[in-house]
């Protein structure tokens, strides 16, 4: 009997710990990072006993239209892990808590965040998510390939490139493309129908961004996206972007590429995976894919300097943000505060994922990947080179899909690459207006 | 007086028996396709409220280019489609009626439709890779050289039609081999005693008396056709360019990508009305409800 009440006596205690203790909902879409953020959030509810974190994790398409409905039907997750491509219009809707106000009541020292990181989530005054990592683009080389065709790793870190002749950098891509019969492309005999590895390759056409496809080239050779943040004026129709695509739709032609049509299926990665392809651009999101699929040697470095005397690479960052349908607002805020603090930084840091946003921790992402033998200073290298932030604008959807056409188009060889970027231009100005 | 009883006791039997059913369909067919009538009439982004816009959706859906691109292509998608779909589905029918009556040929016939579309379609987007897939390697090796398939404008939708009709036509033949089982034996046998050669049977005994399965097998495969999405959101996102950019996959675009919750209801009322429209064409004219054998 007496067993018995202390039996539900306790049972009592513990809903009632349970009753009092807030849960909120956090998503991200990103699996390599889950095990970090689980972490994160093990150590935040141990320094906060009275808030549970319940992490949930989908892939990038499922993920965002669970959460536009969710905001529609009242499930959407208290927190959540937002992109640069896609808080403009919740923040238009009013999906997004505006953090302003407790970023100031509680000091969190936003200067701790690497360049313009949190900047770009905030607009006229208000502030939509708080940083929380970083990533920039590198080229990914098969070392062996290099070494057969007696390229140095100091060749490969020094390269440079324009839109006329390709420069160092097309050297040694002409180097590393081999046709069927052994001849690479410097060779008279060389047979562009019949290329057993090719060179480099373009992962695809890239939407607005070309973030890993021609964002870097374009900007290396002095293009910008618009002339700010938010702004709905866009240069889409500058030549210094025809000329990048134009170059880009030649390297196929010449066999240093496999066409657009023939990539668009497993496209680039899984080629340099299969060895069909020498050099590859990729984010530093990529690195733990690669480390674990690629057999042979590989090596990341920096991208070529291109006409402006300097490298570039799009800077791109997550945020994590707050839904307006939150009931558990301050909860969450305490949540994402922690998510943005040098103590969940460091854990990400690292488990040797991605780098954080704070300054100073992307040392710790390298050490952890040096630990498992792997060369990721290449992405500090571009951190540290000409970075340019992903273009922002209202309608980024249609924008995308305007451009997608448009370089699909130009990579196509269907239009001229001049006249492509026009009409998308016009068209994606029609847009803003 | 018991003969209406019985009626009445018969017709709530079975109205008893299809109230799940009717349950089902009000909640999750009528009611939404109900709102979704009351959705075109607004301009609505899913996160705000919805204004009342009148027809504005409808006159801009007939000016818009791309609405007209997306019927064009799912019907094109349809003719690539179904013919070839149907005749093969009929000729593995007759062939398994004549020659087998094995459970595991049947079973295996039937095992493409039993996976689900979009491991359809990622196996076969591996397999068609214009660079690593098996298909273009053996192309390669015997001599007719390797395709694009799913990445060239020109052959994508044709690839999609090809994926499908792989996965669909042993559906088609299992519905086809259960109308030629209701068949009765003794015509082909009078048939034959008459010196009738095998394609003469298949003419005039088979094909007519096979009509009612003919005309589900054409209503649900061309409307399923029309409204083909999955594959296409799996293999080519609509793209090269807009080659696969087919009407359901604009709609959904328009709804979630795009947040033009009203604009898109208002096309897919208007595709639900063509499909109205098809159906009962299609049933007049075969005359679906009838049968030959009474």
């Amino acid at each position: 009997m007496i067993t018995r009440t202390l039996a539900l006596a306790s049972l009592a205690a513990g809903l009632g710990v349970m009753a009092q203790a807030t849960e909120i909902r956090y998503v991200l879409w990103d699996s390599n990072q889950l095990p970090a953020y689980q972490q994160c959030a093990a150590d935040f509810t141990a320094a906060n006993p009275d808030i549970t974190v319940k992490i949930t994790q989908s892939g990038w398409d499922d993920y965002w239209t669970a959460l536009s409905t969710g905001f529609v039907s009242g499930t959407a997750p208290d927190v959540f892990t937002n992109h640069l491509a896609k808080y403009p219009e919740f923040a238009k809707n009013n999906q997004l808590v505006d953090l302003s106000d407790w970023v100031a009541r509680d000091g969190v020292d936003t200067s701790l965040y690497s360049g313009g990181l949190y900047d770009i989530w905030g607009r006229d005054a208000a502030q939509f998510g708080l940083p929380k990592d970083w990533d920039t683009i590198a080229m990914i080389v098969n070392m062996d390939m290099a070494e057969a065709a007696g390229i140095t790793l100091e060749e490969l870190n020094n390269m440079s490139w324009n839109p006329q002749d390709g420069g160092s950098f097309e050297q040694i891509v002409r180097k590393l493309t081999i046709d069927e019969n052994g001849n690479n492309a410097l060779s008279a005999d060389f047979d562009a129908d019949n290329v057993a590895v090719y060179g480099y390759q373009n992962p695809g056409s890239g939407g607005m961004m070309g973030q890993t496809e021609w964002g870097h080239f374009a900007v290396s050779n002095g293009f910008t996206y618009q002339p700010e943040p938010w702004d709905g004026e866009f240069n889409y129709d500058s030549p210094k972007l025809a000329e990048t695509l134009e170059y880009l739709a030649r390297m196929p032609e010449e066999g240093l590429s496999a066409s657009f049509q023939d990539t668009r299926s497993l496209g680039s990665d899984s080629m340099f995976v299969a060895g069909k392809a020498a050099i590859v651009p990729n984010g530093s999101w990529m690195i733990n894919y690669f480390d674990n699929n690629v057999k042979g040697n590989y090596q990341w470095i920096p991208l070529p300097i291109g006409p402006t005397g300097q490298r570039a690479t799009m800077f791109n960052g997550l945020a994590d943000s707050i839904w307006t349908g939150s009931k558990h607002k301050e909860e969450a805020w305490q949540w994402v505060k922690y998510l943005g603090s040098a103590d969940c930084q460091s854990v990400v840091a690292e488990k040797g994922v991605v780098f954080p946003a704070i300054d100073g921790m992307a040392e710790k992402t390298t050490q952890a990947h040096q630990a498992r033998g792997i060369d990721s200073s290449a992405f500090l290298t571009m951190a540290n080179a000409n970075t340019f932030l992903a273009p922002i604008a209202d309608n980024g959807a249609r924008i995308n899909e305007a451009m997608e056409n448009a370089v699909q188009t130009i990579l196509l060889g269907k239009d001229d690459a001049q006249d492509a970027l026009d009409k998308a231009n016009k068209k994606i100005l029609r847009y803003n207006r | 007086m018991s003969q209406v009883t019985g009626n009445i006791r018969s017709s709530l039997i079975g109205f008893g028996l299809i109230f799940p059913a009717l349950v089902g369909f009000s909640l999750f067919y009528a009611w939404p396709a109900i709102r979704a009538i009351a959705i075109s009439f607004t301009d609505w982004n899913l996160l705000s409220e919805p204004t009342f816009v009148g027809f504005d959706n409808y006159i801009e859906m007939v000016q818009d280019g791309q609405f007209w691109n997306g019927m064009k292509l799912s019907a094109y998608y349809v003719l690539l489609n179904i013919p070839l779909q149907v005749v093969l589905g009929l000729f593995l029918a007759v062939a398994m009626d004549r020659l087998t009556r094995s459970l595991f040929v049947k079973a295996t016939v039937l095992l493409p439709y039993l996976l689900s579309n979009v491991l359809v379609a990622m196996v076969w987007l591996w397999m068609l890779d214009p660079i690593l897939g098996i298909v273009n390697f053996f192309l390669d090796a015997i001599g007719i050289g390797r395709q694009s398939f799913l990445g060239d404008p020109e052959q994508a939708l044709i690839s999609v039609a090809a994926i499908n009709i792989w996965r669909h036509m042993g559906l088609c033949a299992m519905l086809f081999l259960a109308g030629l089982q209701t068949i009765p034996r003794y015509l082909y046998e009078a048939a034959s005693l008459e010196g009738a050669s095998e394609w003469k049977m298949f003419r005039m005994i088979t094909l007519p008396l096979l009509r009612p399965v003919m005309v589900f097998v054409l209503v649900t495969s061309v409307t399923g056709s029309f409204q083909i999405f999955d594959t296409i959101a799996v293999t080519t996102m609509g793209g090269p360019m807009d080659s696969t950019r087919v009407i359901v996959y604009y709609i959904i675009q328009n709804a979630f990508s795009f947040y033009k919750m009203g604009y898109a209801s208002a096309m897919s009322m208007t595709l639900a009305l063509v499909m109205l429209i098809y159906t009962l064409f299609q049933m007049k004219i075969m005359r679906a409800s009838e049968s030959d054998l009474a």
